[in-house]
């Protein structure tokens, strides 16, 4: 520890900003597996719903890769869950976590302290992109070795998973520091936030086939990030026959990419106006 | 550096908020070293003044300085020369304590270690605890811990005793003194009395959003308000008299009354005694 050292004079330097967010990082992470409803309700979710989908649908085909196969319930699945957990280990956990972090003090007491905001996001994002890994990674593992999904062998394909997840979770972790300012206390904030993520979760192909839903609802859900982070993931793990379901016929990777950076921007410029230690006025 | 260098410097202190209007035109100065008690009822101003110190809250009017910075343009530098004990603490406590400690000794650049601060509290035992798990009085002790885990110049302590048994006040006074004698500046807001009395070097009494009396603990509210009282009762009725010589006044008494005096009881008011009279009177002024 620098408990020899003189003071310094400045504690605004960009590499104490970026130390304190990796040692903020460790403590997020460790705190975050002790918070018994944030491992159920953001970390194991989507683990349970693959699993429901899985077992409940296990007679029925979802479509036909081009040698024959069928699309096991587990294997069209997968996906879709994984798309969930991007958009809860992102924007849900950090939307409920920053409101409670709010109403019960723990910003009014980092406000007091010398720690860089920047420290304090990194944290947030760090936090984010390790639970949404660990997350990934369980699913990838239960889908492989419990329900036999195929995993892919192309490494392009693995190419679009890296990207569409870091982009999926930093998007919507950005998202849920913005959002975080709307819940007016700690206790209405899974009100106010879960109901935005299941309506998303409904509209965007994750419980339901995305195929299947009126073009009116697609055109809405287009509008909204976990649609694409969806279909991301979609062009990852099924086989390409089942691309011509898909708007316009295509995993259109371009317009995920697109769609994500746009919402990237603007939760960032969202988190940037509305993120405050505390409420001076208030 | 003079002796009587100031930590805290506050010159017609006002926050308005709307109509209404919180802190009515404050001074006072906390000197380097000594611990300054602010006392008064609830809603008279004292934890809106403390955050603005601290830098949570914007003034309406009025020059302030902490540490010679204006607290509304604090930066890290400044804030990490600062210990900071608030009112309350709602926080979901998913770390243990030594892991709570360690954690905030990473953001000072000149943390006291974590080993002694946890056995300076008292909660060596609980070092590897949830503090989500602690009792109340248990936490309140790691929120002191954490104001002072940067080894802090100036340190704020809001009503930092609420809801501890007397063993555990006698044992933070303790801690207390060993940050005084180590040079640690306080401001302490309190309920009890006698904690002023036990730790502070002066006092503000604040009511009605203003600074009704500054004065060393012993001085507060003037030499006439410590003026001992004998009371005593004559025939039925009650009397009552202010005298610096008490024991004169009683044995003119028993001279004259050939007797032992009714009811008879010689009072030097207490700290207490002395501040609800202050503050009384201030309610007495506004209401006329």
């Amino acid at each position: 520890m620098s408990g020899t050292q003189l003071r310094p004079t400045r504690l605004g330097g960009t590499t104490r900003a970026l130390r304190l967010g990796a040692v903020r990082i460790g403590y997020e992470v460790r705190a975050y597996f002790r918070q018994g409803d944030t491992v159920f309700f953001t970390f194991l979710f989507p683990v349970v719903m693959l699993t429901i989908f899985s077992v409940s649908f296990s007679e029925g085909s979802f479509g036909q890769a081009a040698d024959g196969t069928e699309v096991s319930a587990a294997h069209f699945y997968l996906p879709a869950m994984l798309a969930a957990g991007l958009l809860l280990s992102g924007l849900q956990n950090l939307a409920i976590d920053i409101a409670m972090e709010k109403s019960d003090g723990t910003l009014k007491r980092l406000a007091g302290s010398p720690l860089p905001v920047v420290s304090y996001f990194i944290g947030k994002l760090g936090q984010s992109l390790t639970t949404g890994a660990l997350q990934a990674g369980l699913l990838l593992l239960l889908g492989f070795t419990v329900f036999g999904v195929p995993l892919p062998e192309q490494p392009e394909r693995w190419l679009t998973f890296a990207w569409v997840f870091v982009v999926g979770v930093v998007t919507s972790a950005m998202l849920g520091i913005a959002l975080s300012a709307v819940p007016r206390s700690g206790k209405s904030a899974t009100a106010v936030v879960i109901p935005i993520t299941l309506v998303l979760q409904f509209i965007s192909g994750v419980y339901l086939s995305f195929s299947m839903l009126p073009d009116w609802l697609q055109t809405v859900a287009s509008a909204f990030p976990l649609k694409w982070m969806a279909q991301g993931m979609r062009s990852v793990f099924l086989p390409d026959t089942l691309e011509v379901l898909e708007q316009g016929e295509s995993w259109n990777l371009a317009g995920v990419a697109i769609a994500l950076a746009v919402w990237l921007v603007v939760g960032l410029v969202l988190a940037r106006i509305t993120f405050r230690w505390i409420r001076k006025d208030a | 550096m003079t002796t009587h260098e100031n930590v805290v410097k506050v010159r017609g202190l006002r926050k308005t908020y709307g109509a209404m209007v919180a802190v009515d035109g404050v001074d006072f100065d906390i000197h380097r070293g000594e611990t300054f008690a602010l006392l008064g009822p609830n809603g008279a101003g004292k934890s809106t003044t403390i955050e603005i110190l601290e830098g949570y809250r914007d003034r309406s009017a009025g020059d302030v300085r902490v540490l010679g910075v204006d607290p509304a343009h604090g930066g890290l530098d400044w804030k990490a020369r600062l210990g900071i004990v608030l009112q309350s603490s709602g926080e979901s406590g998913a770390v243990t304590v030594a892991e709570q400690l360690r954690h905030f000794a990473a953001l000072y650049p000149n943390p006291r270690s974590v080993d002694e601060v946890i056995a300076a509290v008292g909660l060596e035992n609980k070092a590897g605890t949830l503090i989500r798990k602690l009792s109340g009085g248990q936490r309140r002790r790691v929120d002191v811990a954490v104001g002072i885990i940067g080894a802090p110049e100036l340190l704020f302590l809001d009503e930092p005793t609420t809801g501890f048994d007397p063993e555990a006040r006698r044992s933070f006074w303790q801690l207390i003194r060993t940050l005084q004698s180590e040079g640690t500046s306080i401001l302490l807001t309190t309920h009890y009395l006698d904690e002023a009395a036990q730790l502070g070097d002066r006092a503000g009494v604040i009511a009605g959003g203003r600074m009704i009396d500054v004065a060393p603990i012993a001085e507060l509210g003037g030499v006439d308000a410590r003026v001992p009282v004998v009371r005593w009762r004559e025939q039925g009725t009650p009397h009552e008299q202010r005298t610096d010589a008490p024991a004169a006044l009683v044995a003119e008494l028993v001279a004259r009354l050939g007797s032992e005096p009714d009811a008879l009881e010689v009072i030097r008011p207490s700290l207490e005694d002395v501040y609800l009279d202050l503050v009384g009177r201030e309610n007495a002024e506004v209401t006329a």
